[in-house]
């Protein structure tokens, strides 16, 4: 089986819109993907026939929201090959995620203790838990990268130690496209007794996450970055240590019994996930999710390194661009420079001939700090990107450099 | 270098009729302007935008304001060219009097100029109307 992309394409009303009379090229699918028509669906179908709220079962209506709102959950537990799907826990988004872990880590952190995180952080990944770190006293250590934007697998190693309470890196940087070694850098972090913790935020889109596979404690991620709604995401945590996290909101549904002066909290998954949920954005995630992994993920994985092969041949060719971010394992993120011209002003004509990709410091500012820029204009590619789209692209960046000259 | 009169840009840019005639008189206009000096593009003088970064000095002179701005994206410094063109060298009521909004509609650049663009213009509107708020009280 192949991806047929015209067919793909299809599924995405969005897709079928003009900018100014030209057609969108959307080549911003790092900040968030587009929606297939079965996620709005999901979306307009709940509102439609079953809205109710969740686990306060007396009657019809609530019955259905609550199975479904947990089916979903079963979907997401089966796509990342969770234990159990009680590990799955629905948070607002990849930060939220993060944060739940930082504010529970925080309490167990003392001085002398370090976390550990990398020069490719996005500031989700990297203010939260330097935030945890100046709180309770203990040391943020970063491992740098090199050149190429991969991380220096020695530094790491050698950077560990017994003071490692836990070790935070992403799956894939949304700057630099670097796909990194998970299930290395998990290993080694174990070796040292530390947690780990994986932002997944842009690694889920590309497949094939196994979370007992990679052998990490905790792996993040947002619904809008994998074709599903914005508000929605998830913490996947190993249950052993979940069970006995630090509660993050309090409230309603978190609990087990409460009396006026105390609470015994609930289990698993409700204890971290006080008030009434986002249900639409449950079920949002989980139609986007299996819809996601019901296309051959072989060919999917073919198509996006296509699309990145050609981008890499054009920019060749491109005099003055500059790459930045040239691992050999990487994603289709194609982030760069243009010599003599700034990234928004190649935004700004890019926008004008219907292609959106983003500029700006890719909310990694002591990452562009250490690269010595001042930001970079980003192209990132999704299945449902052509390879014509890719070359509308390269013809609209001549346009801008000739513009600008 | 003499900037064009608001209404001269007005002009100037009706009179193309293909959206690459026009960014490239604004492109020409941003690089025209002379911009600052590097000593002068303080920290307290910028405006941070999340995609570019503007500077602006003023000062006033016989009841008028003045104005010298700089970007480091020279389609930001062209658009700031065009918020010089209506508010640089004027007195603050006529600052206070001018319909920026309405200006930049009629150059069909509104989109340019909402809140949501993170490129500093708005900002930099909002100093240039504090500052004559300011002078006039
Ligand atoms: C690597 C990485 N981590 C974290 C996030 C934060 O995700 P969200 O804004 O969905 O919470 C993003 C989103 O841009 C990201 O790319």
């Amino acid at each position: 089986m192949s991806l047929n992309i015209s067919a793909l394409r299809e599924q995405f009303p969005i897709l079928k819109t003009q900018i100014d009379g030209k057609p969108l090229v959307y080549l911003d699918n790092a900040a968030t993907t587009q929606k297939p028509q079965v996620v709005i669906d999901a979306l307009v179908e709940y509102y439609s026939t079953y809205n109710a709220n969740v686990h306060r079962g007396s009657h019809y209506l609530s019955d259905e929201a609550t199975r479904r709102y947990e089916n979903a959950r079963t979907s997401v537990a089966n796509f990342i090959n969770a234990a159990v799907k009680e590990e799955v826990i629905w948070t607002s988004g990849t930060t939220e995620s993060l944060n739940i872990i930082a504010h529970g880590l925080m309490q167990q952190l003392g001085t002398g203790d370090q976390v550990v995180i990398t020069e490719m952080e996005h500031h989700a990944n990297l203010v939260t838990w330097q935030q945890a770190c100046i709180k309770a006293g203990a040391k943020l250590v970063v491992i740098p990268i090199n050149e190429a934007g991969e991380l220096d697998l020695r530094a790491y190693e050698s950077a560990l130690n017994s003071a490692t309470k836990l070790v935070a890196f992403p799956h894939v940087s949304n700057a630099l496209g670097t796909i990194n070694p998970i299930e290395e850098l998990t290993l080694m972090a174990k070796n040292v007794g530390a947690l780990v913790s994986i932002d997944g935020a842009q690694g889920i889109a590309h497949g094939g996450v196994d979370v007992q596979a990679i052998g990490c404690d905790f792996y993040s991620f947002s619904g809008h970055k994998l074709f599903g709604p914005t508000g929605i995401g998830c913490l996947w945590g190993r249950k052993a240590v979940l069970e006995d996290w630090p509660v993050w909101q309090t409230g309603g549904e978190m609990i087990a019994d409460v009396e006026y002066q105390s609470t015994t909290f609930g289990a698993l998954p409700n204890r971290l996930e006080a008030g009434t949920p986002n249900i639409s954005g449950a079920i949002g995630m989980a139609a986007a999710i299996d819809w996601f992994a019901d296309l051959d993920q072989q060919a999917v994985q073919t198509h996006e390194k296509a699309l990145l092969a050609r981008a890499i041949e054009l920019a060749a060719d491109m005099p003055g661009m500059r790459l930045i971010g040239t691992a050999t394992n990487k994603v289709g993120i194609m982030s760069f420079l243009l010599e003599g011209t700034h990234p928004a002003d190649i935004g700004f004509i890019l926008d004008r001939q219907g292609i959106a990709i983003r500029t700006g410091d890719n909310c990694a500012q002591p990452l562009m700090k250490r690269l010595k820029i001042p930001g970079t204009a980003r192209a990132s590619f999704s299945i449902y990107n052509t390879i014509e789209e890719v070359e509308a692209f390269f013809i609209a960046l001549k346009k801008a450099q000739t513009m600008l000259a | 270098m003499q900037l064009p009169s608001s209404q001269e840009i007005i002009d100037d840019l009706a009179f193309f009729d293909d959206w690459e005639q026009r960014y490239q008189y604004i492109i020409d206009l941003g690089k025209a302007l002379p911009g600052l000096p590097e000593e002068e593009r303080t920290a307290d003088r910028l405006v941070k935008g999340c995609q570019s970064q503007v500077w602006m000095v003023a000062r006033s002179k016989d009841g008028k304001l003045l104005f010298d701005v700089d970007s480091d994206a020279v389609i930001v410094q062209g658009l700031l060219a065009l918020v010089l063109a209506a508010y640089n060298d004027k007195t603050p009521v006529q600052i206070l009097d001018f319909d920026i909004d309405a200006y930049f509609e009629e150059l069909d650049l509104e989109r340019h100029i909402t809140p949501t663009r993170g490129n500093g213009l708005r900002a930099i509107v909002a100093k240039i109307n504090g500052l004559a708020r300011n002078a006039v009280h």
